[in-house]
């Protein structure tokens, strides 16, 4: 029998690793057993990384040793495959992608591996953070641990699975329209997307650079709020990375709301909402004001705007990122006669459909006569969606809404209807067109037994009193998220 | 009925920009994809914007400077391990000049 430390919290691992009660090796052990039993079932993982992870455990207890380790050394994690990962292939979810070793680290991965966090693995994902489901992964899609016929919901589905499943205890993913905070509602788990500008961005592949961020999953609160006082702060290596100083983000977490102020945006309670997402979010916010938070119904009045805009905005930043993938310096490469045939059938084969859709839409909205009537518009829209948020933080210090629209769909349901796909993200796109902190926590299940998520929107750099709120909810002990069935 | 935002026309136009090869079967139903997603983020026209700033970025404003220093060391042979083709030192591409 297994002694089962994967489903250790990684506060408490922490400080069982730092009491020498166990050892980085033993608790990288249980993770990877678990990832050989599990896998088959999930596919959370694109690749597995045992014998790095067992030379960085082994480092890791010389550490613990010596003393004065940092919080999440020896802690097990999963890191999205769009890392750049020195001498560990990163394919982004890509074929174009699938013989990549990178020559560097992330600037995030280089600061987790100077703590002494162990990897795992790279996780599964939507190519190139493409997706909403992580069906469009080239080496085919998650399954959700609570019902491996649904999704896990995208892009960074295989992180947000792998920390569900109890395969690490936490887990690096994106969120460029709510590529964190989806994934962790469908499975049950914390996902934090922080400011924009609040982490660096180096060695992680380019989506659409003005909506990137980084961001952990945990199974807590406080472990997400672990993991993102290591990631967050000045990096030289990326000049849209703010200066401002990163708080103990742990000492936030005092339980006490007294006072708080929370917003109730009427545009996100709208018809075609599984009821039972309403209910719970509205139960959560019950619990608040017995904490002593008080509720105001505030307006974002050009919500139902935010994914044209995003799809006109994110797909015209893609189209220019994703040029880079050409077949001659790195990557895939399929021979025709001249260069320009070269790139076109190279990027042809290395592709899949929903990321070369993307780049002609994207493309098209750049291009001659089409771009003040897209791309322009679309970036005006997008000042109107900051302005509604600007104004409702006048009335509230936190906005509460659910993270999406139902609970996790089917695999496969809405493969054909990219649209309908899209439209999964209504409630977390705003945020990354605006640049705001957002944080999706469990607050209940539907009768299927799937996972229903709650998220909680701070302005700018507020993370402290979403990750406040969030833990202040945990402890109410009013919501227990479920053991997932696999 | 089809829509008409976008003409087959112009999704080979745009292709040829992206460098993206597809067969007749996919540009027509890449054309129908194309042209539902434009009718849709027309929606954008029911506002007003004439009066409004674009936002190009949301992080905080000011570019920071730094000096121009060489900070890695020269690495060309780890730089080529992930090349499709190389030859003493160089990336090797089709020929380009008869």
């Amino acid at each position: 029998m297994a002694s089962e430390l994967n489903k250790l919290t990684i506060a408490d691992a922490s400080s069982k690793l730092r009491g020498r009660e166990i050892t980085a090796t033993q608790l990288t052990r249980d993770c990877l057993d678990r990832i050989a039993a599990a896998e088959p079932r999930l596919h959370a993982f694109i690749t597995v990384c045992e014998r790095e992870a067992l030379e960085q455990a082994r480092a890791a207890d010389a550490r613990l040793a010596a003393g004065n380790a940092p919080a999440l050394c020896g802690i097990p994690l999963g890191i999205k495959d769009i890392y750049a990962t020195r001498g560990i292939r990163t394919t982004c979810g890509s074929r174009i992608l699938e013989t990549f070793v990178p020559p560097f680290d992330a600037t995030v991965i280089e600061r987790l591996r100077a703590d002494g966090a162990i990897f795992v693995g790279k996780t599964n994902m939507d190519e190139f953070a493409m997706g909403s489901s992580t069906e469009n992964s080239a080496f085919g899609p998650t399954m959700n641990p609570h019902d491996i016929g649904r999704v896990a919901g995208g892009s960074s589905g295989g992180s947000a699975a792998a920390v569900a499943a109890y395969e690490c205890l936490g887990a690096l993913g994106t969120d460029t329209g709510g590529s964190i905070r989806e994934p962790a509602s469908f499975c049950g788990v914390v996902g934090i997307k922080p400011t924009y500008s609040r982490v660096s961005r180096y060695g992680v592949v380019a989506y659409a650079s003005s909506l990137d961020q980084v961001g952990p999953f945990a199974r807590s609160v406080r472990d997400a709020a672990i993991i993102i006082r290591t990631l967050a702060g000045k990096d030289a290596r990326d000049s849209t990375c703010s200066a401002r100083p990163v708080p103990d983000y742990e000492r936030a977490l005092t339980g006490d709301v007294k006072g708080l102020r929370i917003g109730v945006p009427r545009e996100f309670f709208v018809e075609g909402m599984q009821p039972e997402v309403e209910k719970s979010v509205r139960s959560a916010l019950k619990n608040y004001e017995s904490l002593g938070a008080s509720t105001v119904e505030i307006s974002l009045p050009h919500t139902g705007y935010a994914i044209a805009a995003y799809y006109l905005v994110a797909t015209a930043e893609a189209s220019a990122n994703l040029a880079r993938y050409d077949g001659i310096r790195f990557g895939l490469r399929v021979n025709a006669e001249d260069n320009i045939a070269l790139y076109e059938t190279t990027r042809a084969h290395g592709f899949g459909a929903e990321v070369k859709r993307r780049i002609m839409l994207g493309t098209f909205a750049l291009s001659a006569g089409y771009y003040d009537a897209y791309y322009l518009k679309a970036q005006k829209v997008r000042t109107l969606i900051r302005n509604d948020f600007e104004r409702a933080f006048e009335k509230c210090d936190l906005i509460v809404t659910p993270v999406a629209p139902t609970t996790a769909f089917k695999i496969g349901e809405k493969m054909n209807e990219p649209l309908t796909m899209y439209l999964s993200d209504i409630f977390t796109i705003s945020l990354n067109l605006a640049g705001l902190p957002g944080m999706s926590i469990p607050c209940g299940h539907d009768s299927n037994n799937l996972p229903i998520g709650m998220q909680l929107i701070a302005p700018p750099f507020a993370e402290e009193t979403i990750l406040r709120a969030g833990d202040a909810f945990e402890r109410t002990g009013a919501f227990k998220p479920r053991t997932p069935a696999v | 009925m089809a829509g008409t935002k976008i003409t087959l026309e112009q999704v080979r136009h745009v292709a040829r920009l992206a460098r993206l090869e597809w067969s007749p079967e996919q540009e027509e139903r890449l054309r129908a994809d194309m042209d539902e997603m434009l009718a849709y983020v027309d929606k954008l026209n029911e506002l007003d914007t004439k009066e409004v700033a674009p936002t190009t970025q949301v992080g905080e404003a000011g570019m920071p400077m730094r000096d121009d220093e060489v900070t890695n060391r020269p690495a060309a042979e780890a730089m080529l391990a992930n090349a499709p083709s190389s030859e003493r030192g160089y990336f090797k591409v089709p020929k380009i000049i008869e």
